[in-house]
């Protein structure tokens, strides 16, 4: 007897079983991949390419080749640092928030959302990492480890190390998530691995997984306190990337909305690029029965949602910046709006206040390419913020003899395409070898509408 | 068929199903106790390690605040915390699961990944004869029973 809910649409349609489940996720995993991977796959890896001539540049030359002043210290290598941050924590969310919200709709998207996370936060990290110049020093330098200095130890006071600690642990935290919910689809493919070197591979991968009762009962105790300390490790991540400047004494930064403002923009632009990869994926993998309008449009609600946030944070600023009768941080504002970066202020003004209220009307919301658009209009949109927030900040704060302009070199844009080319190629090579949506969870919400799922 | 007094060795499924430990009479996990130890612990490491450098070690006034002031510590304390706990927990699940990259397992049947459940009786364990096993795994809806021998 089919008994369809009246109050739920299903979340996978097509009347799937258990076997075309295995089938469709796993038919990218053993087969050749296809012309537009490879095609992809090409371009990311050009890109990447192109963006380590920069990079290499950078560490053989130092960061003089960047266009950094004495007045304007950060730019481009920490706005692209706190955008990549930020578009890691939607993966996170979606895995962890709406597991605890225990919202089903989560299992077709969590897999390919936190393998963004992990790459968006290894973009991330590089960014620090070589803003340092020295990098082959640096990346030790900042962790407390015994030396020959005296002992000299790290400024625990400082953002900036808290960073350090906050990145690593989230990327970690990440990985291991994403790792034990890949476990039991290993153990899929391994068990339909018709080679036996995808079956040692995968084997191994799969760390002997047998599917028994007992192990999933462990298996979901586990995902479930992850996902309990994931979801405030998300929230302290990014808090404390915003300390980074909330802690200053600079105009426009020393602010506290800052920690839930920044939170919720990178909540926004995440789920912007978890929407862009997605379409795409769905579309070239035939995923369309999994990843359904119903996934996009929900994705879609969380955007309208965190992007009123940031628009009320702005609000917030201005009044606080008119209230508080600061005048440095007056200017500060007047100057984003009307100084030589007025552009830049528009853009992230349109982009991130504007366009997302769109989303209001059903038939925008359900529509892929207008969804599509809006993505990389948002991704855009909070580029610009961080850059605006950082660069106009900084290049006219208190003292007017050291104002100055900042303008970008080859080297800022190569090495933002470095991180592209790498994020590109990384998810691509995910894609290719490790299922996109998980398919034992998927199992799981089958059958909503009592139909048989197995034969 | 435990209400016939069947020891199930175990349930295998190619999804978690939920209820099903009750069912099979099992204890609740003890991994979220091992993660809040595991938590416990790197929340001791990290106030012992900042109290000591900062406080002890090579005291150094900041921003014209005391050496070793708890506010600021809480963000690197905290990530600790969630560190330890999640790779503690992690670690313990692969140790109690006996998961690792070089095992070898039992599979009783390779279709319980893709599709099918298997209820895995051992039949040395139970009192009651194979074909009585068989009857009541039959009667329950089984749609294969097979009998395998393992050393």
């Amino acid at each position: 007897m089919h008994v369809t809910s009246q109050i739920r649409e299903p979340l996978i349609t097509g009347g799937k079983t258990m076997a075309d489940v295995s089938e469709d996720l796993c038919r990218q995993v053993e087969g050749k991949p296809s012309k537009s991977w490879i095609v992809a796959f090409t371009v990311a890896v050009s890109v990447l390419t192109i963006g380590a001539i920069s990079a290499g540049t950078l560490l053989w030359e130092g960061v003089g080749v960047w266009g950094l002043n004495k007045t304007v210290g950060w730019a481009w290598d920490i706005t692209n640092f706190v955008w990549w941050v930020g578009i890691g924590h939607a993966g996170t969310l979606i895995s962890a928030v709406l597991l605890l919200f225990r919202q089903k709709w989560r299992m077709s998207i969590n897999r390919a959302a936190e393998a963004m996370t992990i790459f968006a936060v290894i973009c991330a990290a590089m960014f620090p990492a070589f803003h340092m110049g020295r990098l082959w020093l640096g990346f030790y330098w900042a962790l407390p480890l015994p030396n020959t200095f005296g002992s000299l130890w790290v400024n625990f006071n400082s953002p900036l190390l808290w960073d350090v600690f906050a990145i690593s642990t989230y990327f970690s935290v990440s990985l291991v998530f994403w790792y034990i919910g890949l476990v039991p689809d290993f153990a899929t493919i391994r068990d339909r691995a018709k080679n036996k070197v995808s079956k040692m591979i995968y084997g191994g991968l799969s760390l002997g997984w047998t599917g028994g009762a007992k192990d999933w009962s462990r298996y979901e105790s586990v995902s479930l306190i992850l996902a309990g300390l994931a979801t405030p490790l998300v929230l302290s991540v990014h808090t404390i990337v915003s300390m980074d400047f909330a802690t200053s004494v600079i105009p426009g930064w020393h602010t506290t909305i800052f920690p839930p403002y920044f939170v919720a923009g990178a909540i926004f632009s995440g789920f912007a690029m978890v929407l862009t990869l997605l379409l795409i994926t769905r579309k070239v993998f035939h995923l369309e029965d999994y990843i359904t309008i119903q996934h996009i449009e929900l994705m879609n609600i969380i955007i309208i949602v965190t992007g009123s946030i940031v628009g009320i944070a702005y609000i917030t600023e201005f009044f606080i910046a008119w209230y508080s009768g600061v005048p440095a941080e007056q200017y500060a504002f007047i100057n984003r709006a009307t100084g030589p970066y007025w552009w830049a202020y528009v853009s992230m003004m349109t982009a991130n206040v504007v366009s997302p209220q769109v989303f209001w009307i059903k038939k925008i919301r359900t529509s892929i390419v207008a969804t599509f658009i809006l993505s990389i209009i948002v991704n855009i949109g909070m580029w610009f913020e961080r850059f605006v927030i950082i660069v106009t900040s900084l290049h006219r704060d208190y003292v007017p003899s050291s104002w100055a302009m900042f303008y970008p070199t080859k080297h800022d844009v190569g090495m933002y395409l470095f991180s592209f080319g790498f994020f590109f190629t990384a998810y691509l090579l995910f894609s290719k070898f490790f299922p996109v949506v998980n398919i034992a969870e998927v199992k799981s919400i089958l059958n909503t509408d009592g139909e048989k799922t197995t034969d | 068929m435990r209400g016939e007094g069947v020891k199930i060795q175990e349930v295998y499924s190619p999804y978690a199903i939920h209820g099903i430990d009750e069912m099979l009479g099992y204890k609740m996990s003890r991994l979220p106790m091992a993660s809040f130890l595991f938590g416990l612990t790197g929340t001791i490491l990290a106030l012992t390690m900042l109290y000591s450098m900062m406080g002890f070690d090579w005291p150094m006034i900041i921003g014209g605040k005391n050496f070793a002031a708890l506010p600021p510590f809480i963000p690197v304390t905290f990530e600790l915390t969630v560190l330890l706990a999640a790779f503690g927990m992690v670690f313990t699940f692969f140790v109690a699961s006996d998961l690792k990259p070089w095992a070898r397992p039992r599979m009783y049947d390779t279709r319980i990944t893709q599709d099918k459940f298997a209820v895995v009786v051992d039949l040395d364990a139970n009192s009651k004869s194979k074909d009585e096993i068989d009857t009541m795994l039959r009667n329950a809806g089984a749609s294969e029973v097979n009998a395998k021998n393992f050393n």
